[in-house]
């Protein structure tokens, strides 16, 4: 080993010439190099405020609405979501939304309207027993929440792709929105409304939906993030108007889909 | 005992003594890739926060990128184009050019232990930034497959239900968070060591970006 040292001692010193060397070459080309470092530097530096820039803004929007296509583009209309047995159900089921638990809206039942609204030609104000009257399917599939928790949940109602064509919704219509007792608004593109499991819920784990999780409905897309999934909702339209949504509005992103 | 190859081998290389040492591709896409991979980290800190995988593990608010989870996800899901176009064609270019087999082969493990032991006692040599060391050698091909499993891990979280297969791959959608989560421990531990080694090494910045 003693002669590997030796030689490596040569070889550093030959490569401390070459720098020397090539340094005294082109001093003014290294000094250049050295500030253009520098200025990078700087530049890292003034990051902190980088999300404040207007045209960082922009841009990240922008790319955002391009992620909107590209995940349009990757959705597979028969592309069913996982479901799972009752044994795996997440208990108990997180409540979520933009507000805490003690200002979950209260909606009363009796004189509870369902308003369709928009490009439909079909009934345009529903009950609650007529909805309840609807052809009923059950599910128990996994909620993907914006934030990376996840929780399994079983889910009773109608499937929506059925409801839209029964109230005569435009199919080839761009948008369905929806808007809800509490003040929040959404809405989703037509092929995942009109994907084989996205369910119009009027239940929770064989019961009523309860207030926390959305009374008296909720629309239940396992194809969707948990945001992109409507409670409480009060009217139902169609349109080929970008309706936006409460927390897209501030910056998610609009497709949201899993 | 066998006579063990020095760190300090007779460069194998094809290319004549006055190509650049990092040839011009290489160095964009390896600056394009850190300006990504960093966007990604520092933004996924803030994501993570949000619902952190680890009781326990918390990044610093003020160390992530994007001010809140909306405007992180906005950055990663922004750079993560610039990561996979970027990787790909990095990848690409390696394999065409026969870069990737003669930078990074052979390796031996007995070549990494040597080159490991030297370089902890201060008896490894970086006089010529032309040919790696075992240990270099393992560490880029590790963060390359690192990244790899990142972006794949990424992609079953992002879309667990349109890739069923890679959501099944890494035990679900849970233990893909978990696996997204150590690919990033495993490069931001690559990005502390790269920093220091080049900070020992200033030589090797210089490389990176003039080339020689």
């Amino acid at each position: 080993m003693k002669s590997n040292d030796k030689r490596i001692i040569t070889v550093d010193r030959a490569s401390v010439l070459a720098d020397a060397r090539r340094e005294l070459d082109m001093p003014s080309r290294r000094l250049f190099g050295k500030r253009m470092l520098t200025l990078g530097g700087l530049a890292l530096l003034t990051g902190c405020s980088i999300t404040d820039d207007d045209s960082v803004n922009t841009l990240l929007t922008a790319v955002s609405r391009l992620n909107d296509r590209a995940q349009a583009w990757l959705f597979d209309p028969k592309r069913l979501a996982p479901t799972y047995t009752e044994a795996q159900l997440t208990r108990p089921f997180p409540f979520n939304a933009f507000y805490g638990i003690d200002d979950v809206p209260e909606v009363n039942g009796s004189d509870y309207r369902l308003k369709v609204s928009g490009l439909v030609t079909g009934q345009r104000v529903w009950t609650l027993p007529e909805l309840y009257a609807l052809p009923h399917e059950e599910q128990i599939t996994r909620h993907i929440c914006v934030e990376g928790w996840s929780a399994i949940g079983r889910w009773g109602g109608t499937p929506f792709a059925e409801f839209l064509r029964r109230v005569g919704a435009d199919t080839t219509a761009k948008y369905v929105g929806f808007r809800c007792a509490d003040d929040y608004y959404e809405s989703i593109d037509m092929p995942t409304a009109l994907h084989r499991q996205t369910l119009l819920t009027f239940e929770y784990d064989g019961q009523r939906l309860p207030a926390k999780y959305g009374y008296p409905m909720k629309l239940r897309m396992p194809t969707k993030l948990g945001y992109k999934n409507p409670k409480h909702i009060v009217e139902i339209f169609v349109t080929n108007t970008y309706p936006g949504g409460y927390w897209v509005d501030q910056g998610y992103n609009w497709f949201g889909g899993s | 005992m066998k006579a063990m190859r020095p760190p300090l081998s007779p460069v194998r290389e094809s290319s004549p003594p006055d190509a650049p040492i990092h040839p011009f591709w290489l160095r964009v896409t390896h600056w394009l890739n850190a300006i990504a991979a960093l966007i990604m980290m520092f933004s996924g800190w803030r994501i993570y926060d949000a619902s952190p995988v680890f009781r326990g593990i918390v990044i610093p608010p003020s160390i992530t990128l994007g001010g809140w989870l909306g405007g992180a996800l906005q950055w990663h899901f922004a750079a993560m184009w610039l990561l996979v176009f970027n990787g790909i064609v990095y990848v690409a270019l390696n394999v065409a050019s026969g870069r990737f087999f003669s930078k990074f082969f052979p390796l031996s493990p007995r070549a990494v232990l040597r080159d490991l032991i030297a370089a902890l006692s201060g008896k490894l040599a970086h006089a010529d930034l032309r040919q790696y060391n075992a240990v270099q050698k393992l560490a880029y091909l590790a963060v390359i497959v690192d990244l790899i499993v990142l972006v794949l891990s990424g992609l079953a979280i992002w879309k667990s239900v349109q890739f069923p297969l890679l959501r099944e791959l890494m035990g679900g959608y849970d233990n893909a968070r978990v696996v997204h989560f150590c690919a990033m421990a495993l490069m931001a531990a690559f990005v502390v060591v790269h920093v220091t080694m080049v900070a020992l090494v200033p030589r090797s910045l210089v490389t990176m970006l003039r080339g020689r």
